[in-house]
């Protein structure tokens, strides 16, 4: 009897599914359609007030100071995103090859360079802070030692160093994943292909550029995505190493930090605002999905299917 | 099976109705997580007087506390006693409605609160006391005696005195102050800890009536005296974080300290052989009055929700007697501002007399209510301003124009 054996499949299909899928609806669509709604509202401290329409949208991007605070941190989360494209994953692919060619030593590299990555967040932050102690940090004692001493420098204390410092330390911990991505990707690649593309140069530029390049695409655009959503979303060590308000005057103010001390409040300065905090998470959410969509998209279309 | 069903209902309401009766059993929650011991020792005197009630505490991270003490109140799941926050941050819970209203009657101590106690923890709209508040804290200049003694220094009285000390200190190869800007709110505490003479009580008295700004000279000289005495500071000061300043400090490596009271405890505790002295802020021309600034820390309140509201106020009210006030002050080393407490140790007991002359602490009691709120303005532009980024009439005007998105009596 098919019929039966059948809808003895669509339940066991069902019941596999159902559990999943409560718990995202609960834990992920959810909060984010909460939020969604939450952004439409006034609010007093914790009380909702009226319904005020596109009001809190219109505070954090058009009204002052919200709206130049806005703009600072959305600044910063570009400069971080590009940065970081440049040295994290730029870095990272040229180690993966050199790591993929198994120069001496790679072996031990490949362990050492991913080894930050398996530390958490809030031990890099705490670490690198001390590094960083303008009076005991070993980066500072290090350059006076050697007679640098215009090095020495308050390094997350002055508004020209501070975000930097941020982008090193996160490039530091994080160069280990695009690394073993892209190295993972090189490793696909027929060694065929490359015997043949040997036949006909030495270079190996012609040879990263015509063969290697086109072929971790797949991996290019995973790394690019993440890197994306990763800079956009980036929280964790600004909030360990600066603080919440981005400190020194919001020279290190990324939009994380941003909507959680709108939304929550900061112990030591400001007031809770749900609404506009509502609205801050909606437009990053928005402009996270969008252009990660958009951009996902885009670059599939370029890789090569082997 | 349905009769099975049935009895264990009726057996369950019989039990959930008879408990009561039986114990009273309270939540209460604290973020002093360092304090814990000590709540255990109040709770257990309060307990042993009233045995049908038992309270256990709870400890939160003090960072996050206002945040998950907010979604556990609007979930149904809050405590039933609750350390709440002053001022701005008591609001945002406190207006919500999940707080119980207290009055003289439900918790006699209140009667005997000085007012400004009372107004940090009274909610603008409906005037109301909501918690019985627990301690003052004051802004003022925290010394090293030890320091001070070796190198034969008094407390300095005026603005030029405080220069010469500080000078002193640093030719003695120490740092004169351990203050860093690195974390933003330090950046507020010192213009109250070094500046409140110089702003002085005329600037305050005419800041309420809304006839000046912060534009106003009184405040602006505070600030350019911060400017002045910020070369006192360790070198590289603006990345020099709270905590490293701390331990400059409780290491005795430093002179001086400016900052809240709160901070002796925690020093003592760091470093017991400290011998520390305090001193207002001092004053720009001789005779002038010393001022210290003043803040309430926060307060106990009531659920309003809680299935116990008598063994709330008998517990809130405990809180607001002098007995309490007298084991808080002496166990915690903080100033209680219920009247009649006596301070064991001589430098609450200075603490205290200075607290006679003081202003408030402008921006948490009266400009933390509404963004951008007057402390995060002031600990921006004063961060900026200390790292040579702005003038003082800079970061005066920058301050104020932030208030005046909101505040009328500044947008003329």
């Amino acid at each position: 009897m098919p019929r039966l054996r059948l809808t003895g499949r669509t339940l066991w299909i069902t019941a596999l599914i159902v559990p999943p899928l409560a718990v995202m609806a609960t834990f992920v669509a959810y909060p984010i359609g909460s939020a969604l709604a939450y952004a439409f509202y006034d609010w007093q401290g914790l009380q909702r007030g009226e319904f005020v329409g596109l009001q809190n949208f219109y505070n954090v991007l058009f009204t002052e100071p919200f709206a130049s605070w806005t703009q600072r941190a959305f600044m910063h989360n570009i400069i971080v995103f590009f940065s970081l494209m440049v040295i994290q994953n730029g870095t990272g692919f040229i180690l993966a090859y050199a790591l993929w060619r198994e120069l001496p030593g790679a072996a031990f590299h490949r362990v050492a360079v991913f080894l930050p990555v398996v530390l958490s967040t809030v031990i890099i932050g705490f670490l690198w802070k001390l590094f960083f102690h303008p009076i005991f940090g070993p980066v500072n004692q290090i350059f006076r030692g050697v007679g640098l001493d215009f090095l020495a420098q308050p390094w997350l204390g002055q508004s020209s160093t501070a975000l930097g410092s941020l982008i090193f330390v996160n490039a530091w911990a994080w160069i280990g994943f695009p690394t073993l991505v892209f190295l993972a990707g090189m490793q696909r690649i027929p060694t065929e292909l490359l015997d043949a593309a040997r036949m006909e140069t030495d270079s190996e530029w012609v040879l990263i550029k015509k063969i290697v390049w086109p072929l971790v695409a797949p991996s290019a655009t995973v790394v690019f995505i993440l890197l994306f959503i990763g800079s956009f979303n980036w929280f964790e060590l600004p909030y360990i190493m600066v603080g919440l308000d981005g400190s020194p005057f919001g020279s290190t103010d990324v939009l994380g930090l941003y909507f959680y001390r709108t939304a929550f409040g900061n112990q030591s300065a400001g007031v809770q605002d749900f609404g506009n905090g509502s609205a801050l998470a909606v437009l990053i959410f928005l402009f996270i999905a969008v252009v990660a969509a958009f951009w996902t998209v885009r670059l599939r279309k370029r890789e090569i299917q082997l | 099976m349905k009769k099975y069903l049935v009895r264990s209902a009726a057996l369950l309401g019989a039990v959930s109705m008879a408990l009561p009766a039986f114990a009273q059993e309270l939540s209460f929650w604290s973020w002093r997580q360092e304090d814990r011991e000590q709540y255990e020792q109040f709770i257990a005197d309060f307990e042993a007087d009233n045995p049908d009630i038992t309270i256990s505490l709870e400890t939160i991270e003090p960072q996050n506390y206002n945040t998950i003490l907010s979604t556990a109140l609007a979930g149904d799941s809050g405590p039933d006693i609750m350390m709440v926050r002053a001022y701005g941050a008591f609001e945002t819970v406190a207006e919500a409605g999940y707080l119980m209203p207290l009055d003289e009657e439900t918790v006699p101590g209140l009667a005997d609160m000085p007012k400004p106690a009372l107004e940090a923890e009274t909610l603008r709209s409906d005037g109301k006391i909501y918690a019985v508040p627990f301690a003052s804290q004051t802004m003022l200049v925290i010394y090293n005696k030890d320091i001070f003694d070796q190198l034969g220094l008094e407390e300095p009285e005026t603005w030029d005195e405080l220069l010469e000390v500080s000078q002193a200190i640093e030719d003695a190869g120490m740092y004169a102050f351990a203050n860093g800007t690195g974390t933003a709110w330090q950046n507020e505490t010192i213009v109250s800890a070094l500046g409140s003479s110089i702003i002085g009580e005329d600037f305050y008295n005419d800041l309420m009536a809304g006839e000046t700004d912060f534009t106003d000279p009184r405040f602006v000289e505070a600030l350019e005296a911060l400017v002045e005495i910020s070369e006192y500071f360790p070198d590289g000061f603006t990345g020099l974080d709270y905590a490293s300043a701390q331990q400059l400090f409780a290491s005795g490596m430093a002179g001086m300290f400016a900052g809240g009271s709160f901070e002796i405890a925690n020093f003592m505790s760091q470093n017991p052989d400290l011998d520390l002295g305090v001193f207002p802020a001092p004053v720009k021309e001789e005779g002038d009055q010393h001022l210290v600034g003043l803040f309430f820390d926060g307060g106990y309140a009531g659920n309003a929700q809680t299935e116990h509201p008598e063994a709330v106020q008998k517990f809130l009210s405990y809180l607001a007697s002098q007995e309490f006030g007298q084991q808080f002050a002496n166990s915690l080393g903080n100033i209680s501002p219920i009247p009649g407490v006596e301070f064991e140790d001589p430098l609450l007991q200075e603490v205290a007399e200075l607290n006679q002359n003081s202003i408030p602490y402008i921006m948490l009691v009266h400009f933390r209510y509404q963004e951008p709120s007057g402390s995060v303005l002031i600990q921006s532009e004063v961060q900026e301003m200390l790292a040579g980024g702005k003038t003082p009439e800079e970061a005066a005007q920058a301050v104020t124009e932030g208030i005046a998105t909101y505040y009328e009596p500044f947008q003329q």
